[in-house]
């Protein structure tokens, strides 16, 4: 699960991580008074999705007087925002976050995620800041320094004064930065994050170090010990049609081809997206039913596949292991008349009770292509949509 | 032989008393030589109980004071799931086979650092997994065990469902599987690709092995070159994933590419450059095994 950044430098002050003043605001009067509150020469409107990139996409903006702030948070409330991380359409701004200005000396940066080879969280700086830290990591890896957080230890103090100095803070904001570090550390750890970067972390010419930015992913497994994260889900950053099939346990993610798919498991269901690709088609979707594919579920997943209308034709593949082909077919038959289906569908069941199942599609009287296996599947349906 | 589990391989199944334990214990027991593999269950609530006929114990070291098993399978819902794993551990059964899925990366990460530090000899498989099966003697975990044919493939996956279907390839070619091995979806699990290769290969009834793999993580890649440099055995791969975008979670936990890392193309290139055949249609898996030995 993702947030927002002013949520995100809501969590980082609470573990004492310094962050910019600034305030949430929905709306361009929200946006004045904020400005007015905060009382800087210089304020920044910041664009509120859950993308990154904001900055070169326009979302980014200073302000130099109260009049500036207005005319922004105008222009920007309500944008498509376009970044290398948001669909080609973009992103609405519904919320922006009006901060101070920062009097920027040194930029860095600082992350964590987990390492799943030495199955540890592991802490990732660099003097880059402000840069984009693939970018980084492929051009001069050697400018990206790494360390293992103990689960029992945390980020211990030593690991924390190595990690800054490498990176060039100098001596006497170094503790501050120790601070930081292990702030971060602990609220990783906390939230059960997944991934915490900070880009950049800044030093002003004070002296002084604060977080710039702040993105949290969470771990969905660990939601459910976390209300005080599941309370700040913002359901207009996610497509409605995973929202919906969350809803019902399936697993949806939205594609930009026109086959629909609807497979029993994860890596099945990928193995299908592949395999009509091979057969020189594109997956409108990847959808994955789960062990329990009821008439129900199997009937919500073909009325969210079908809500896009990109979707010419829908390939059905179901193993058979616990689940039954018989139970599948039974669904498919009534999912297909509820929808009142009219594109071509193509079913390849294998495993248990499969006999009965092909039969209980065919006996059904719907124009249901069957397949054999997933490449002969494959063909079918994008022989059909293709017209072929 | 077979690798990890046999027909005298004796089972404590922990959560036997929730509706997946149930229901995966009673089938498990259906299977070949189930009825006498299985022979403990763990509910501290209900200990001294039995579920038919499969005596319940309060603890697993009890479990296995009782009755001398060394493995266990694990259904316990994703909350209470890491600490069942780590009294697998604490016990020192020879192999923990963790099916439940969901279980929060932070656990999992706390569970196997304590394994590494307090150097454990207790093997973990998954979780996130359907388990592991040798055919015709033994199923432990949640596939369909009539789809498996005793033989000489061993099978290696991170997925379930798709490795059943490399499994029903390979039995309809004639070609049975000595064991197949789920190391499941999640980011942070038990043993992973390369340590099965390596059981295989020292296996003398394995002959040739199937890796399926998938978009996430280097397990695959890690597992190629090791054995590059030390399998006798021709194996060959699969990977899911060609088509999935990056930054998405493809339904296991461990299936997402971040940061440009993990994608399925750059997965087959390492196995191709370790000598090992992969296809991309997952539909002739089996027959690219046949057509390596």
């Amino acid at each position: 699960m993702k947030i927002h950044e002013y949520q995100g430098k809501e969590i980082l002050n609470k573990f004492g991580v310094p962050v910019p003043k600034g305030q949430v605001a929905f709306s361009t009067d929200e946006a004045v008074q904020a400005a007015e509150k905060l009382g800087r020469p210089v304020s920044v409107v910041k664009a509120q999705i859950h993308a990154g990139g904001r900055g070169k996409g326009g979302g980014v903006k200073l302000a130099r007087s109260i009049d500036e702030v207005r005319t922004l948070a105008d222009e920007m409330l309500g944008m498509q925002l376009i970044t290398h991380q948001t669909s080609p359409e973009g992103q609405t701004v519904r919320r922006l976050w009006i901060e101070e200005g920062a009097d920027i000396h040194k930029e860095f940066y600082a992350g964590i995620v987990i390492d799943r080879e030495k199955q540890l969280p592991c802490l990732m700086v660099s003097s880059e800041g402000g840069m984009d830290i693939e970018e980084v990591a492929a051009k001069t890896p050697d400018k990206i320094h790494k360390f293992w957080i103990d689960p029992e230890q945390g980020l211990t103090e030593a690991q924390a004064k190595e990690a800054a100095t490498n990176i060039g803070i100098p001596d006497a904001s170094i503790p501050q930065a120790v601070a930081i570090l292990q702030g971060l550390a602990k609220a990783f750890w906390d939230t059960d994050a997944s991934l915490l970067e900070i880009n950049p972390l800044i030093l002003e010419k004070s002296g002084k170090l604060k977080a710039l930015d702040a993105k949290f992913n969470f771990d969905s497994n660990a939601l459910f010990r976390h209300p005080e994260i599941v309370a700040l889900r913002d359901l207009d950053e996610e497509n409605p049609d995973e929202i919906e099939a969350s809803q019902y346990d399936l697993s949806y993610i939205a594609l930009d081809g026109n086959i629909g798919c609807l497979v029993n498991g994860a890596g099945l269901a990928m193995a299908t997206m592949d395999t009509i690709k091979l057969f020189g088609g594109m997956p409108a979707n990847f959808l994955d039913v789960g062990g329990g594919a009821t008439t129900e579920k199997v009937t919500a997943a073909f009325k969210i596949m079908l809500r896009n209308s990109q979707v010419k034709g829908i390939l059905v593949n179901i193993f058979g292991g616990i689940m039954r082909c018989d139970v599948i077919a039974e669904g498919i038959v009534t999912a297909v008349r509820e929808t009142s289906l009219n594109v071509p569908l193509v079913v390849r069941m294998k495993g248990t009770n499969e006999e009965i199942g092909k039969r209980l599609l065919k006996e059904s009287g719907l124009p249901i292509i069957a397949a054999d296996n997933m490449g002969e599947a494959a063909q079918k349906i994008v022989d059909a949509v293709t017209g072929a | 032989m077979s690798i990890l589990i046999n027909k005298n391989t004796r089972v404590i199944t922990q959560g036997i008393t929730g509706k997946t334990g149930q229901f995966h214990t009673r089938m498990c027991r259906e299977y070949a030589n189930g009825a006498a593999c299985f022979v403990a269950g763990v509910n501290p609530k209900k200990a001294g109980e039995d579920f038919e006929g499969v005596p319940i114990f309060g603890t697993v070291a009890e479990a296995k004071a009782q009755t001398g098993a060394t493995v266990s399978v694990i259904y316990v819902p994703p909350a209470g799931a890491a600490d069942a794993i780590w009294e697998a551990v604490a016990a020192d059964l020879d192999l923990v086979i963790c099916i439940t899925e969901g279980i929060p990366v932070r656990d999992m990460v706390v569970v196997r650092d304590r394994m590494r530090k307090e150097k454990r000899k207790t093997k973990l498989i998954g979780p996130n997994c359907p388990g592991v099966i040798t055919p015709d003697e033994i199923k432990i975990g949640i596939m369909p065990g009539h789809i498996h044919k005793k033989g000489r493939i061993g099978v290696v996956s991170r997925s379930g469902t798709l490795t059943y279907e490399a499994v029903a390839q390979l039995t309809e070619l004639g070609l049975g599987q000595s064991t197949a091995v789920g190391i499941g979806g999640d980011p942070v699990n038990g043993l992973k690709h390369r340590d099965v290769l390596e059981l295989f290969n020292d296996d003398a009834d394995t002959d040739a092995v199937v890796m399926i793999g998938e978009i996430g993580g280097n397990d695959e890649e890690t597992a190629a070159r090791w054995a590059k440099d030390h399998m006798v055995k021709p194996v060959v791969g699969f990977i899911a994933g060609v088509t999935a975008p990056p930054g998405k979670r493809m339904g296991h936990a461990g299936a997402i590419i971040s940061g440009g890392q993990g994608t399925a193309q750059e997965k087959l290139a390492v196995l191709e450059e370790c000598r090992i055949k992969t296809t991309k249609n997952p539909s002739e898996i089996g027959k690219l095994l046949k057509s390596v030995i």
